[in-house]
This record gives structure tokens, C-alpha cells and sequence, in this order.
């Protein structure tokens, strides 16, 4: 997938949250949470949002097909034109193509991302699903949550609370778009 | 999420100082944008809060419409002045009627009128982006942006491909934005038509000149057919539409031999008949209503792409 990937190097860390093998564990226990809570895949989907949602939602459903030996539909999200402060960004942002090539109404429907931090991003995606249908209802998996929430949005399936300050960024790097599976911590400035 | 520096314009007047890192970005947006218009609810609320304006000082339904659609499924406001309505009647000059319009806080201007250059004597004076809609006989630029984005769509390419435009050159604003945007891609470009219909400086923007359509369109991998505009007709630039149909019209022979895949263009409203024949326009090969739904996509790009907040205001 390399049509997306956005990163020319690797980063240093500060410190280093999860590992491949760390965030391997991570995806395969949300997977379990995921059909255990659903009772099995029945009208489950999953929708990854632009871009590393994408990737994690890919995992999550082959692991869930490993384990039930079912296929889960699996959508993409790009929040691009949902998001609060586009009209007020200039130049714009580069926007992806949703594409969710299924209907929503009446499925249950996983939204995946990779950090879960003001809860803007996911706001955006709820509206954005909206207005594709009405879905049974929608649950929230992330591979990190690191905290300072903006508005009342909390995940069902976490990977790892990784508690932060606000001048921090945390990095999830996946092979997929970065060459590697790793999660860091570093400083805004560098 | 990154910003995108390669369109960072206040407006867009036309494909001529386009570069082509530009032209591609509002290609890659219009592919974005394309899905919206293929929804059961049609609306993103990007340019929630937005006015567009659409100044139109001539007649025009799909340009207008299309540039209207795309304001509303971005749930912008928009208000349409034609000037049949408007105070243009009344003597009111173009930089007054813009002054009047962004008093009333417009974001952003859509403008068509007769004379070339009068969408960038507006653009001077308001501090709206303004978008060419058409300007007397010199540049459309959304229309060309439109037909490089649907030949896109179906040649999954455009560099190196072979374009004839044929017919009225002289008079088509739609002509030259294609030419400037295609040269700029790197598309060959050819025209043919009448010589009287065919302006000097066509050799000198790197465009080839026929004046032998059954030649020419036997090599071609796109044929844009232009409109033959009787209203900026004064007479005696071809003898009769008749012998215009039978030595420029594209029918069912002259097709036969073009390549298998040659697409068909036509910028509309058509005249069946004379520059087209109405099989020829109906048929498989034909674009014309595809190029009408990109149109929409296209200038839903245009408009993301030139709409300002309160903070990019200062931007520019």
C-alpha cells in the first residue's frame, strides 16, 4: 500500500510503547473482545479511517476470519471533508476516497483507528458514517487511546493506554505504510 | 494530516499559469469528490457557513448549474446573479456590482462574462477568490480541468496521449484551457477546422494545425468535437453549416476510421447535426454526459480548493 504511506523516515523515540509483536497481541485480543461482544460476526463490518485505520482494520479482520473462518466486509473512511477545522485551512488538506462498498443500515459496525486522543477525528467519522445510513450501531476500536479527550467519545477495544502530555506525539508506525510495526512517544519539537 | 502546498491560489483564472503539479492536485481532489455525488444523501459540510456567489453576465444552464450543485453537496450557500436579473441592466458596472456582492460577505465568486479578462479585474479588486466560469474567448478553465479529468478517467493516463480538437478554435474559450492544460501535461495536441477558424498563435502554444479532419482522425486517441457558436458568428467565416457539417462534422464514416478506442468529446450544448451527428453523440464511444457528471466533481475540488476560513484569509 505504498499509494499512502506518508513517512520518509522513521523517527527517534523518546520511548517506545509497543513493539510488532506487542501490537500483534494487541489486535489479536481486540479481535477476540470484538466477537465476543458481537456473539460471533453476524451483520459485523469493520471501517478503517484514513490511512492507518485502514491497515489496523485489515489486521482485524484477518484474524477475525482465522478465528471464525468468516469474512467481515471492510470499508474505508476519509474524514478529510467531515473534520472541524478544514473550512479554516488553507492550503487544504490531501483527501482520500471513502469507499464502503456495502450498506450500512442495520450492521454493526467497528470503526478502527490507530490513536485515540481529542476525539475530533472520531466525531468526524460518526458524522461521515451518518450520512452513508443508519447502523445498529457503532463501536470504537483503537490501537492506542493517550488521553486529553475534547469531547465525550471513549473507545469499546483499546490496545494500550499510553498516558501523555500534550506537547507530546505518539507515532504508530505499521509495515504496511512505514516499513515496520512499532508504537513511540516523542517531543513536539523534534 | 499534512497540508497540500501545490494549490495555493487565491483564484483560478485559468489553466495558462497552471503548473502541472497543480493541474494533478485538482485531478487527485476530483477523484475524491467523485464518490460524494454517487451517495444516497449527497452533502459533505465542509464549506458549511461559505457563500458562493454564481455572477453569470451571460446565458449558461450547465456551467451555472453544475457550479451550483457543487457549492451545495459542500453545503455552501449559494446565490445565483444573472444578469437578466440583476442591476447590470441598470447601468451598474462589473467592479461596483463585485464591491455590492462581497459587502455582503461572499467567500467565494463564480464568474462567466463576455469579456476576456474580466473574472482578473475582479479578482484585483475583491478579496473572495473568484473562479473563471468563462471569460469572452479566451480561457474556461473548470471545462478544460473537467475534460482532462475525464480523459483521465478512461486512459488511466495522460501524458503522451493524442488530442484533436476540432472546429471553431478562434471563438473557444474551452479550446485554449485545453490546450494550455494539455501542453502543460505533456498530451499532443492538434487542431482542424476552417482556416478562418483557426487563430495565429496556435503554432506558437505548441499545438499542430489541419486543416484535413479524415486525416488527422485516423491517428488520434481523443476527438473533442466543439460547439459551432452561432451567437459570436458576424458571417462569412464559412460559407454554410451544411458544408461545415460535411468537411468538419464527425458521422458514422469518418468514426469508422478512428481508432478502435478514440474517445469522443463535446464541451455541449451540442448541435446535432452539424459539428456532431446524433448517433455519434449517443453512441458508446461518446463522453458527453460523463463529462457533465465529472464537471461536478471537478468544481466541488475547485471550490474545496480555493474556499478560506477565517484564518486563511490572511494566507494569501
Amino acid at each position: 500500500m505504498a499509494e499512502i504511506s506518508d513517512r520518509g523516515e522513521i523517527p527517534v523515540f523518546r520511548t517506545t510503547v509497543m513493539d510488532s509483536e506487542g501490537i500483534r497481541r494487541a489486535l489479536t485480543r481486540i479481535a477476540h473482545e470484538i466477537l465476543e461482544r458481537n456473539k460471533g460476526c453476524q451483520e459485523l463490518a469493520l471501517i478503517g479511517v484514513r490511512t492507518r485505520g485502514v491497515f489496523l482494520a485489515r489486521r482485524l479482520a484477518a484474524k477475525i476470519q482465522e478465528i471464525e473462518g468468516t469474512v467481515v466486509p471492510l470499508g474505508i473512511i476519509d474524514i478529510t471533508l467531515y473534520r472541524d477545522d478544514v473550512s479554516r485551512s488553507f492550503p487544504k488538506p490531501v483527501m482520500g476516497t471513502t469507499d464502503i462498498p456495502f450498506p450500512i443500515t442495520g450492521r454493526r459496525i467497528v470503526l478502527v483507528d490507530d490513536v485515540l486522543y481529542t476525539g475530533r477525528s472520531i466525531r468526524a467519522a460518526l458524522d461521515g458514517l451518518m450520512d452513508l445510513g443508519r447502523p445498529q450501531n457503532i463501536q470504537l476500536a483503537v490501537l492506542i487511546d493517550r488521553g486529553h479527550r475534547e469531547l465525550p467519545i471513549r473507545a469499546d477495544y483499546v490496545g494500550k493506554n499510553v498516558p501523555t502530555a500534550h506537547g507530546e506525539f505518539v507515532d504508530v508506525l505499521l509495515e504496511e505504510a512505514d516499513g515496520t510495526d512499532l508504537v513511540g512517544i516523542r517531543d513536539r519539537e523534534e | 494530516m499534512e497540508t497540500d502546498g501545490h494549490f495555493a491560489r487565491k483564484d483560478l483564472l485559468g489553466l495558462e499559469d497552471l503548473s502541472s503539479e497543480e493541474i494533478l492536485t485538482v485531478l487527485q481532489a476530483a477523484k475524491s469528490f467523485q464518490e460524494i455525488s454517487r451517495r444516497e444523501v449527497k452533502k459533505v459540510p465542509t464549506l458549511r457557513g461559505q457563500t458562493v456567489i454564481n455572477l453569470f453576465y451571460e446565458p449558461s444552464t450547465r456551467t451555472r448549474t453544475s457550479f451550483e450543485l457543487a457549492a451545495k453537496r459542500l453545503s455552501a450557500d449559494v446565490v445565483n446573479f444573472t444578469v437578466s436579473e440583476s442591476s447590470a441592466v441598470k447601468g451598474e458596472t462589473l467592479v461596483d456590482t463585485a464591491r455590492n456582492i462581497e459587502s455582503m460577505h461572499s467567500d467565494i465568486i463564480v464568474v462567466r462574462h463576455p469579456v476576456s479578462g474580466a473574472p482578473h479585474l475582479l479578482a484585483r479588486i475583491v478579496k473572495s477568490a473568484v473562479i473563471n466560469a468563462g471569460d469572452g474567448t479566451h480561457e474556461h478553465p473548470s471545462q478544460g480541468l473537467l475534460d482532462l479529468f475525464t480523459i483521465q478517467e478512461h486512459k488511466g493516463k495522460l501524458e503522451g496521449l493524442k488530442v484533436l480538437i476540432v472546429g471553431d478554435i478562434s471563438h473557444s474559450r474551452v479550446a485554449r484551457s485545453n490546450i494550455y492544460g494539455m501542453r502543460t501535461l505533456g498530451l499532443q495536441v492538434t487542431v482542424c477546422g476552417p482556416p478562418t477558424l483557426i487563430p495565429v498563435e496556435m503554432e506558437r502554444m505548441g499545438v499542430r494545425v489541419t486543416y484535413d479532419f479524415d486525416d488527422a482522425l485516423t491517428k488520434t486517441d481523443v476527438i473533442m468535437m466543439l460547439r459551432i457558436q452561432m451567437e459570436r458568428q458576424h458571417g462569412g467565416l464559412y460559407p454554410s453549416l451544411r458544408e461545415y457539417a460535411r468537411l468538419f462534422g464527425l458521422n458514422r464514416d469518418r468514426l469508422n476510421r478512428a481508432k478502435p478506442d478514440v474517445l469522443i468529446m463535446h464541451p455541449g450544448p451540442v448541435n446535432r447535426g452539424v459539428e456532431i451527428s446524433p448517433e455519434i453523440a449517443d453512441c458508446t464511444r461518446s463522453l458527453i454526459l460523463e463529462q457533465v457528471s465529472n464537471g461536478v466533481a471537478v468544481r466541488m475540488a475547485l471550490l474545496y480548493l480555493l474556499s478560506r476560513g477565517a484564518y486563511g484569509k490572511a494566507a494569501h
